[in-house]
């Protein structure tokens, strides 16, 4: 019959029309925006952010500078300056500073490569995506203080990623006291040989 | 119909029913004053994104065709050439912005050809789970926008829209972003599946097949839908074939290629399934094919949803950082939902590849429009547009 086709399409757009009200559940996926929001994901990721250990934002950066994920940007958004003076890392390693950073979050693509090629652990992933402002070129171009962020902030945000990195970093930190300390008993060692040749 | 070139003997050279023409082929055939000259485009919404097509009619009727694109054109070729081979993934998820699991595949397919990694066990399965999600999702938005351009507004797109918002959700969960996911790497994956994620992606499968039943309910008997698209812009296999066209439009037509079964790239080869051929190669069956492969496609996840292993999902040997393959060259191309994705790479042992070449499946299979349109109504040219299935951000890279 002709038009069969057509009445057939019209009872499954009044099955759905229908199933909006009765099960919105299945059938709406959005939610009004403002008012009510979605969880963000854990792996979720919008604009890079400079995790900071311990209180002060710019004496606990990790990031030492080493330029590794300016080099690797694809659109080459980021622009590091080295601090000539060095100061020492969570291990007690002397490590150089970034006397400047700056992420032009205009041009970010929010791939996460600067992410995943940093052996510091020191830039991640931020959520935050509410970023509009009115000035439209300095506002977007985020600098070191700017992106300094705590890690506990970044413990909230993605709690598994950052576990698993302050693990690391405590494995890290045992191996360094465990090196001092054989170090300081080898010296010790050597101090008493000398004091002692014929012991 | 077509009438095959009989040339081998050198009697009588039959000139084939069909042309490819020239871009710049003078305009001879028939005076311009008789004709009415229009330009659809590049802001039109029927081209699907910046395309302008100027068509000349003779009455209603298409006599000419020409099609102008290069209006997104953002340099991908030579920027890829200028960064290093990591540095371009996520710059193929920006060539076919609703695939790019599937783009993403193509080039590491490539690169790893290229530099002889392997990618574990696990990553396959992921990859696979991945490109036949993204082809769900292709699928089910194409048929939505070829509906709109015939006049059903709004209604089928939205609920194709609505499944491929679980889709997103999935691809959100594991990488980090719904669309510009960036998510293969050379060797493997960039990290594991986070927990719950199969059990999520199998209820989104488990509940796929229902909607495919609603969705054909709704579209595919529809006396409109057949009166628009039956006989409209057929498509002969021996020109599919002469102009490179891939992917389901070259099915359509009736020839059976289908790279998952030619080349069998990945783990393809371990999966039963069939591949849907048409027999009139018009707009219809153009449609049609989509509908099954989508439930070939359904299969394929069903089949490795069960098989995937356990295991490391990034091959250990594969380096992140000072990537330098070999010296020399390679073609990965996979079957991405719109046909053969291809990635050209030479290397000369350097960090950034010496040159980089996308074979773009939408950009070829546009190459023939003008053949498929002549001759029908300027309202039947904007439903072959869309059955051809193009995004301009990879038609014109």
């Amino acid at each position: 019959m002709t038009g069969a086709g057509i009445i057939q399409g019209m009872l499954q757009t009044a099955k759905n029309f229908a199933g909006t009200f009765r099960s919105p559940q299945n059938y709406l996926t959005t939610v009004e925006y403002p008012e009510q929001r979605v969880p963000a994901k854990e792996n979720a990721r919008n604009f890079p952010f400079l995790v900071y250990d311990g209180e002060d934002p710019m004496d606990g950066l990790r990031c030492v500078a080493c330029r590794i994920c300016e080099k690797e940007c694809p659109p080459q958004c980021i622009y590091i300056e080295k601090d000539k003076t060095k100061k020492p890392d969570f291990v007690g390693k002397l490590q150089f500073q970034p006397s400047a950073f700056d992420i032009d979050i205009s041009v970010c693509m929010s791939c996460q490569i600067c992410v995943e090629v940093c052996p510091f652990d020191a830039i991640q992933m931020d959520t935050e995506f509410e970023l509009s402002q009115t000035d439209r070129f300095g506002g977007l171009l985020l600098d070191k203080r700017q992106l300094a962020k705590s890690n506990q902030y970044y413990r909230r945000i993605h709690p598994a990623e950052a576990s698993a990195i302050d693990a690391r970093r405590a494995i890290d930190v045992e191996k360094a006291k465990a090196k001092a300390a054989a170090k300081a008993q080898k010296q010790k060692s050597l101090t008493d040989k000398a004091i002692h040749p014929n012991r | 119909m077509i009438q095959k070139s009989s040339s081998i003997a050198g009697t009588s050279v039959a000139k084939p029913s069909y042309t490819i023409r020239k871009q710049n082929e003078p305009e001879s055939e028939q005076p311009a004053e008789d004709l009415l000259e229009i330009s659809m485009g590049p802001h039109h919404p029927s081209t699907h994104g910046v395309f302008q097509m100027n068509v000349a009619l003779d009455g209603e009727r298409v006599v000419r065709l020409k099609p102008v694109f290069g209006y997104l054109h953002r340099n991908h070729e030579k920027i890829a050439e200028s960064v290093t081979y990591l540095a371009s993934m996520p710059y193929t998820d920006r060539l076919d912005y609703f695939n790019s699991m599937a783009n993403n595949w193509a080039y590491a397919l490539a690169v790893e050809t290229l530099a002889g990694v392997q990618p574990t066990e696990r990553a396959e399965y992921i990859r696979v789970i991945l490109a036949e999600l993204t082809r769900l999702l292709n699928h089910t938005c194409l048929i939505g926008f070829l509906v709109m351009d015939m006049g059903a507004l709004g209604t089928p797109l939205m609920y194709a829209f609505r499944e491929r918002e679980k889709i997103l959700d999935l691809f959100e969960s594991l990488s980090g972003s719904r669309m510009m996911c960036n998510y293969m790497r050379f060797g493997g994956c960039r990290c594991d599946l986070p927990g719950g994620w199969l059990q999520q992606a199998q209820k989104c499968i488990d509940d796929f097949p229902a909607f495919l039943d609603d969705y054909e309910q709704l579209l595919t008997g529809n006396e409109i839908l057949k009166a628009r698209t039956q006989q409209i812009g057929l498509l002969p296999s021996e020109l599919a074939v002469n102009a490179g066209v891939s992917g389901p439009m070259l099915r359509a037509s009736g020839v059976n290629y289908d790279l998952r079964k030619v080349d069998a790239y990945g783990v393809y080869d371990r999966f039963d399934f069939r591949v849907p051929l048409g027999e009139v190669g018009d707009v219809y069956d153009r449609y049609m094919i989509r509908m099954l492969e989508m439930r070939e496609s359904l299969k394929i996840l069903q089949q490795a949803m069960r098989q995937i292993p356990q295991g490391p999902v990034m091959n250990p040997k594969a380096k992140l950082r000072g990537f330098r393959p070999p010296a020399g060259e390679a073609y990965g191309r996979i079957e991405g939902p719109k046909g053969e994705l291809g990635f050209y790479l030479i290397s000369d042992g350097t960090p950034k590849p010496y040159r980089y070449r996308v074979r773009p499946p939408s950009l070829v299979n546009l190459t023939i429009l003008e053949d498929m349109c002549l001759n029908h109504t300027v309202s039947d040219v904007v439903v072959i547009l869309g059955s051809i299935d193009i995004v301009l951000g990879e038609v014109d890279r």
